[in-house]
C-alpha cells in the first residue's frame, strides 16, 4: 500500500469516527437523562408526573402538566408573534429587496442568531416586563406569558426567516415567469405561486422554529416569573392568560438542579426526557417535511422534462 | 477486505460507548470530584450553598496566603449538595446556609457542624410600597397569599407581587423555617427567581413587589421592610433582636483533622472572623 493510500484511508477513519462519535452522544446523552429519571417514574408514577398539576418538592409532589402547558403556551405565543414576522422577512429578502439592501439586511438578521440568550433575557426583564406591566389588568406583574412570547418570537425569527428564504428561493424561476405571463401582479405570483410551492420548505423553519423555542432557557427564566401555576386569564378577557406567569419544562430543570437531591433530581431529568421526547417530534416532523419536499420538487422536475 | 474493515470500526464504536458509559456512572453526584480528597492532604476540597461560597473563596484565600503549601478548592452547589458531600466524603468540607434537617443528620450520623457566620434575610420591597414595618404573621400572610392586597395591612389599594426564591435554594429554606413554620406554604403564585441578585433586580423593577434576601445584598434600589419594629440591619442582628437570622454552616465528616482543622480553626480565629464581618455578615464570637 502506497503512502498516499494509507493517508487516505487514515482520514477516512477519522472523519467516520467523527460521524460515529456524534451519535454516540446523542445516544448517550438520551440513555442516560433516562437512567436518571427511572426512580422518579417509577416511585411516583408516569401519570402522576405527566398529568399532575402540582409541582412542590418539598411536599413530595412532583406533577409537570404546568411546566408542559407554559413551555407550548409560550411557545405558540412565540410562533403567533414570530412567523408572520419572519416570513415577511424571508420573502423581503427573496423576491423583493435589491442586491445592496439584502447585504444589509440578511447579516442583521442572522446577528440575532449570534446573540447569546442572557443579553435577550436582560433585555426582555428590563426594558419588555414593564412596558407589558403598563397593560392595566389586576395581577399583570409583567413577568409572564407575553414578555416570554415576545423575547421567544425574536430570537426564532432568523431560524425561521433563513430557511424561509431559502425555500423561498429554491422555487424554480419558471413558475414566477409563469404566473407573471399570465397577467398575475408581483404580490399575486408571491402568495399564489411561490408561497404555496415552498411551503414544506417554509413549514420545515417554522417547525426548527418551534424546536428552538422549546428548548430555550435562561431568556425564559429572566422573563416568565417561573411561578409553578396552570396559565390562567387574569380577568374575564380571555387573552390576559398570556399576562399569566408560568414555567417551562427547561425553566424548571435549570432553576432546581443545582439543589436537587433525589427523587427532586430524579424527576428534574424526567423533565428532561419529556423535553428530550418533545424535541424529538418536532425535528422528525420538520425533517419528514422536508423530505416531503425533496420528493415533490422531484416529481415536478420530472413532469417538466 | 471491506466487511473486515466496517466490523473493525463496530468494534472501536462499541468500546468508545463502553467506555462513555463506564466513565459516566462511576459519578453519581454532579460536581463530586473524581478523585478521593483524603487521600491527598495539601488540597481541601470545599462544596455546597452558594450563599457561603463567596465568603468561603475569600477565607480560602486568606488561609492561603499564610499556609503556602495548602490548596482549597471551593465549588458551590447548593446547600443540599454540601450536606451530601460532606457525608459521603467527596469533600472535605460542605457548606450549608440553613439548618441541617434531621433526615440528612439521620443518613449522615457522623457530621459535625460548625457555624461560621450567621446571615439575616431581609423582607424587602419596591421603594413605592408606604409600609416600612410589619410583623412576622404579616409576612407569613403576605408570602402564603393569604394578604394579597397592600391596603388590607394599611397600604395602598395595590396587587401584591410576592418574589421568592426557587426550591431548595438555602435562603428560601431558611425563610421557610423561620417565617413560614410547619404549616404555611409560599404562594406557587409567587415570581421565583434563581438568585439573590436576581431576586433584588426583580423587586426593584416591579412596583407593589416584595421579596427576602440575604444581607449581604441589601442596596438602595429595594426598601427594607422592619420587623416588629427591628430594622435590619448586622448589629440588630448580632443582638439578637432582629428575628430572622440564619447560621452558615461549614460540616466535615466526623472530627475534622490536618489541614481541614487548621483552615476551621482559622475561619474561627479572630482574624477569620474579621472576614465575616468585613463579608456584611455576623460574627459567630
Amino acid at each position: 500500500m502506497s503512502v498516499r493510500m494509507i493517508a487516505d484511508k487514515t482520514v477516512k477513519i477519522v472523519l467516520f469516527t467523527s460521524a460515529i462519535i456524534s451519535i454516540i452522544v446523542v445516544l448517550a446523552i438520551g440513555f442516560f437523562i433516562f437512567r436518571e429519571s427511572i426512580e422518579a417514574w417509577t416511585k411516583l408514577g408516569v401519570g402522576e408526573i405527566l398529568f399532575g398539576a402540582v409541582w412542590r418538592p418539598g411536599q413530595d409532589q412532583y406533577g409537570i402538566l404546568a411546566m408542559i402547558i407554559g413551555s407550548v403556551s409560550v411557545t405558540f405565543g412565540a410562533i403567533l408573534l414570530g412567523v408572520p414576522l419572519a416570513l415577511g422577512c424571508a420573502i423581503f429578502l427573496a423576491e423583493i429587496a435589491p442586491a445592496g439592501v439584502q447585504a444589509v439586511v440578511r447579516p442583521a438578521v442572522q446577528l440575532l442568531a449570534g446573540i447569546p440568550s442572557v443579553v435577550y433575557g436582560l433585555f426582555g426583564m428590563v426594558i419588555l416586563v414593564p412596558l407589558v406591566r403598563n397593560l392595566n389588568v389586576p395581577g399583570n406583574s409583567g413577568y409572564g406569558l407575553l414578555a416570554a412570547s415576545i423575547v421567544l418570537a425574536v430570537m426564532i425569527l432568523p431560524t425561521i426567516a433563513s430557511i424561509a428564504e431559502d425555500a423561498i428561493r429554491a422555487v424554480p424561476e419558471n413558475y414566477r415567469h409563469g404566473s407573471l405571463a399570465l397577467g398575475a401582479t408581483k404580490w399575486q405570483t408571491i402568495t399564489k405561486v411561490v408561497l404555496p410551492a415552498g411551503k414544506s420548505g417554509i413549514l420545515a423553519g417554522v417547525i426548527l422554529g418551534v424546536g428552538r423555542a422549546l428548548g430555550e432557557t435562561m431568556a425564559m427564566i429572566m422573563v416568565i416569573g417561573n411561578s409553578v401555576i396552570m396559565p390562567k386569564p387574569l380577568s374575564g378577557n380571555p387573552l390576559t392568560y398570556y399576562l399569566s406567569q408560568a414555567r417551562t419544562l427547561t425553566g424548571n430543570i435549570a432553576v432546581e438542579i443545582n439543589y436537587a437531591t433525589g427523587v427532586h433530581e430524579s424527576a428534574l431529568f424526567a423533565t428532561g426526557v419529556v423535553l428530550f421526547g418533545l424535541i424529538m417530534i418536532v425535528n422528525a416532523s420538520a425533517r419528514w417535511i422536508i423530505r416531503g419536499q425533496k420528493f415533490v420538487e422531484k416529481a415536478n422536475e420530472e413532469q417538466v422534462c | 477486505m471491506k466487511s473486515n474493515k466496517k466490523s473493525i470500526l463496530l468494534v472501536v464504536s462499541f468500546l468508545l460507548i463502553a467506555s462513555l458509559v463506564a466513565a459516566c456512572s462511576g459519578t453519581s453526584t454532579p460536581g463530586a470530584p473524581v478523585s478521593d480528597p483524603a487521600a491527598d492532604n495539601s488540597t481541601i476540597t470545599v462544596s455546597g450553598s452558594t450563599t457561603v461560597q463567596p465568603l468561603a473563596e475569600k477565607l480560602a484565600e486568606a488561609f492561603m496566603t499564610e499556609n503556602t503549601g495548602v490548596r482549597i478548592d471551593v465549588q458551590g452547589g447548593g446547600s443540599s449538595v454540601g450536606v451530601k458531600a460532606a457525608g459521603e466524603g467527596t469533600s472535605d468540607i460542605g457548606m450549608a446556609s440553613r439548618e441541617i434537617k434531621e433526615s440528612e443528620l439521620a443518613e449522615f450520623p457522623n457530621l459535625e457542624i460548625f457555624v461560621i457566620a450567621r446571615d439575616g434575610i431581609a423582607i424587602v420591597a419596591h421603594p413605592d410600597v408606604s409600609i416600612s414595618n410589619l410583623t412576622v404573621e404579616q409576612v407569613r400572610d403576605i408570602f402564603s397569599g393569604k394578604v394579597t392586597n397592600w391596603k388590607e395591612l394599611g397600604g395602598e389599594d395595590q396587587n401584591i407581587f410576592v418574589v421568592s426564591r426557587e426550591e431548595g435554594s438555602g435562603t428560601r429554606g431558611a425563610f421557610e423555617e423561620m417565617v413560614m413554620g410547619e404549616d404555611a406554604l409560599i404562594t406557587s403564585s409567587a415570581i421565583l427567581q434563581p438568585s439573590n441578585g436576581s431576586v433584588r433586580t426583580t423587586v426593584s423593577t416591579t412596583p407593589y413587589s416584595v421579596g427576602y434576601l440575604s444581607f449581604g445584598y441589601l442596596d438602595d434600589t429595594v426598601k427594607s421592610i422592619s420587623i416588629d419594629g427591628v430594622a435590619p440591619t448586622e448589629p440588630n442582628a448580632a443582638d439578637g433582636s432582629y428575628p430572622i437570622v440564619r447560621p452558615l454552616n461549614m460540616l466535615t465528616n466526623g472530627e475534622p483533622t490536618g489541614n481541614v482543622k487548621a483552615f476551621l480553626d482559622f475561619i474561627l480565629s479572630e482574624a477569620g472572623q474579621k472576614l465575616v464581618v468585613e463579608d456584611g455578615y455576623i460574627s459567630v464570637k
